[in-house]
């Protein structure tokens, strides 16, 4: 029992269960799709951004608890900023779960909780699902920005 | 307790040291045997002993540690082909199942395909059933059907006469036993009405070779592929087996050397039958412990492996039942299935599962089990699944239902 605890800290099983920022944007900014190859698990994430601000996030998916959990913490932790601090974040995050830094509570919010899943490599993935598929979102539409679009 | 008069696991697990690793407290509960059997002591110490006593290549050397190299590999050989009654020249030693299938598919399927020919494979095949095929009618412009399957998890074998009669189906690729679902396919039955049509068979045999009695001779099938990890045997070795006279009209899959029987800088010529097909040296040390895993299996006797599998299920079906909204895919009679057994629950995700499950050191598969379209067939990404073997009881079962009930209260569902 012991040993799970840290993969299940009860602020993980508490994003699970009650999940914020759940649903779909109408007209967002940003929609993009993610899913694990090797669990199937399945995640659309849509965004808002004004004057490059996240104002607004919703998921919507099929994972297991960390997917979930990690998904909601992660719509928590970037509301009202940049997109560049988004970024910064979406990176130190990557970090945190391949054991490269510690995790900075200022920057993740309640997604420190999760720096023990960095313990379980196959569950790494799961974490870093909604992460993967903001960044991929971002740059699309920074992208897009640039070429005018 | 022991299921049945002929296996008593209690006693088995004897075999299985890994079983009693020290350290696990409580020790393993290992239900994940469709992924990888354990292997008995027989099977490490043959292996060591090859090494010890008898390395050298085969096939090549003059000298007698040579010659005793080559008889014992032979030998394995033999015994493989001695456990599913094929005949030896057939019997082809691959990397694994996968590979004895795009075995087939290369050396047969792009050779002998053309466009507008069908390859049928099923809702239910493991993605080494279906890929091969994918790539192969890419090169050719073959195409694959998948055959449906019915609520129940059963193929419709109605669709499969329908479409042998209507299409030009020149292969049927089809699983044995489904890995996701269990269920055991009448693949005689399949090969009979291909046959009729023209249409050659490969079974995948890799969940049905190690768990009950499957003769080549019998099965009616072209092609018969499975490896040798599953059968507790070590990993990097599988079988094809194949009939001799469909093999020999087909050219090899991989050159090089062992291969041939002539290299002349104009062309070669290709040494007989198994060795045409396995170029290279071969993992030698690993089909030495196959053959000894085959010779176990015999000893144990794969009538009796079934009838204690089939007792393991019964009481898996009746004790999973009490927990609460635990729903088992694929079908329900313990007769038409095999070992795997896999199931969800409404309230826990299936890595969930496998992971809390784990605290009580029980070992089960979560995920898609490389059966992709099968999972969206189901209307789920994944499943959690529990699959048994000969050094399983009743008690093994007990902890899965424990954990299982743990696993929910831990959650707080």
């Amino acid at each position: 029992m012991a040993g799970l605890d840290d993969l299940y800290q009860q602020l993980i099983l508490d994003h699970y269960r009650r999940p914020r920022h759940c649903g779909v944007l109408d007209h967002p900014t940003i929609a993009v799709d993610q899913h694990n190859p090797l669990c199937g698990d399945e995640l659309h994430v849509t965004l808002r951004i004004d004057d490059d601000r996240v104002t607004e996030v919703a998921h919507t998916g099929d994972g297991c608890s960390i997917s979930q959990a990690s998904a909601s913490m992660m719509s928590d932790a970037i509301v009202g900023h940049t997109t560049d601090e988004v970024l910064a974040m979406i990176e130190h995050f990557r970090r945190v779960m391949h054991r490269e830094v510690a995790a900075d509570e200022d920057q993740l919010g309640d997604a420190i909780a999760l720096e023990g899943v960095a313990k379980y490599p196959v569950r790494i993935k799961c974490a870093l699902l909604s992460w993967m598929a903001l960044k991929d979102g971002l740059l699309t539409h920074m992208v897009n920005q640039q070429e005018g679009r | 307790m022991a299921l049945t008069a002929d296996i008593d696991p209690r006693v088995l697990r004897l075999d299985f040291p890994i079983l009693a690793r020290v350290g696990d407290r409580p020790p393993l509960v290992y239900l994940d045997s469709a992924a990888t059997s354990q292997k008995p002591t027989a099977v490490l110490d043959a292996m060591d002993r090859y090494y010890v006593e008898t390395n050298a290549n085969v096939h090549r050397g003059v000298y007698q540690l040579a010659e005793e190299a080559t008889a014992r590999f032979e030998a394995a050989r033999d015994s493989v082909a001695r456990l599913v009654d094929a005949p030896r020249e057939g019997t082809i030693f691959t990397k694994n199942a996968t590979e004895a299938i795009n075995l087939v598919a290369w050396a047969w399927g792009v050779r002998n395909l053309a466009p507008g020919d069908v390859i049928m494979v099923t809702e239910m095949e493991h993605h080494s059933g279906i890929v091969p095929w994918q790539i192969v009618a890419e090169i050719t412009g073959a195409r694959v059907v998948f055959a449906p399957i019915t609520s129940d998890g059963e193929l419709e074998l109605d669709w499969i006469t329908h479409t042998l009669r209507t299409e030009p189906v020149r292969m049927v690729s089809v699983v044995h036993v489904s890995n996701a679902l269990g269920t055991i396919n009448p693949v005689a039955e399949i090969a009979r009405r291909a046959h009729e049509y023209d249409a050659l068979v490969l079974v995948d045999g890799s969940q049905s070779v190690p768990h009950m009695p499957v003769r080549f001779s019998e099965l009616g099938a072209d092609f018969l592929a499975f490896t040798g990890h599953k059968m507790l045997g070590p990993t990097g070795i599988g079988v094809l087996v194949g009939r001799p006279e469909i093999l020999d009209g087909m050219s090899p899959f991989l050159g090089g050397g062992e291969m041939i029987s002539d290299v002349r800088t104009d062309g070669s010529d290709w040494a007989e039958l198994p060795w045409k097909f396995e170029a290279g040296t071969p993992p030698i040390a690993e089909a030495v412990g196959l053959g000894v895993a085959a010779d176990y299996l015999r000893d144990i006797g794969l009538g009796a492996v079934r009838a204690h599998e089939r007792a393991l299920v019964s009481y898996a079906f009746g004790a999973l039942a009490e927990i609460d909204g635990l729903r088992i895919y694929g079908p329900q009679d313990p007769d038409r299935r095999g070992a795997p057994i896999s199931f969800s629950l409404p309230d826990l995700h299936p890595h969930d599962i496998a992971q809390l499950v784990d605290r009580e050191r029980v070992c089960i598969r979560a995920g898609h089990h490389c059966a992709k379209p099968l999972m969206r067939t189901l209307g789920v990404s994944a499943t959690a699944r529990a699959s048994g073997y000969i050094y399983n009881d009743a008690s093994d079962i007990d902890a899965l239902v424990h954990a299982l009930h743990a696993a929910r209260s831990f959650m707080g569902s």
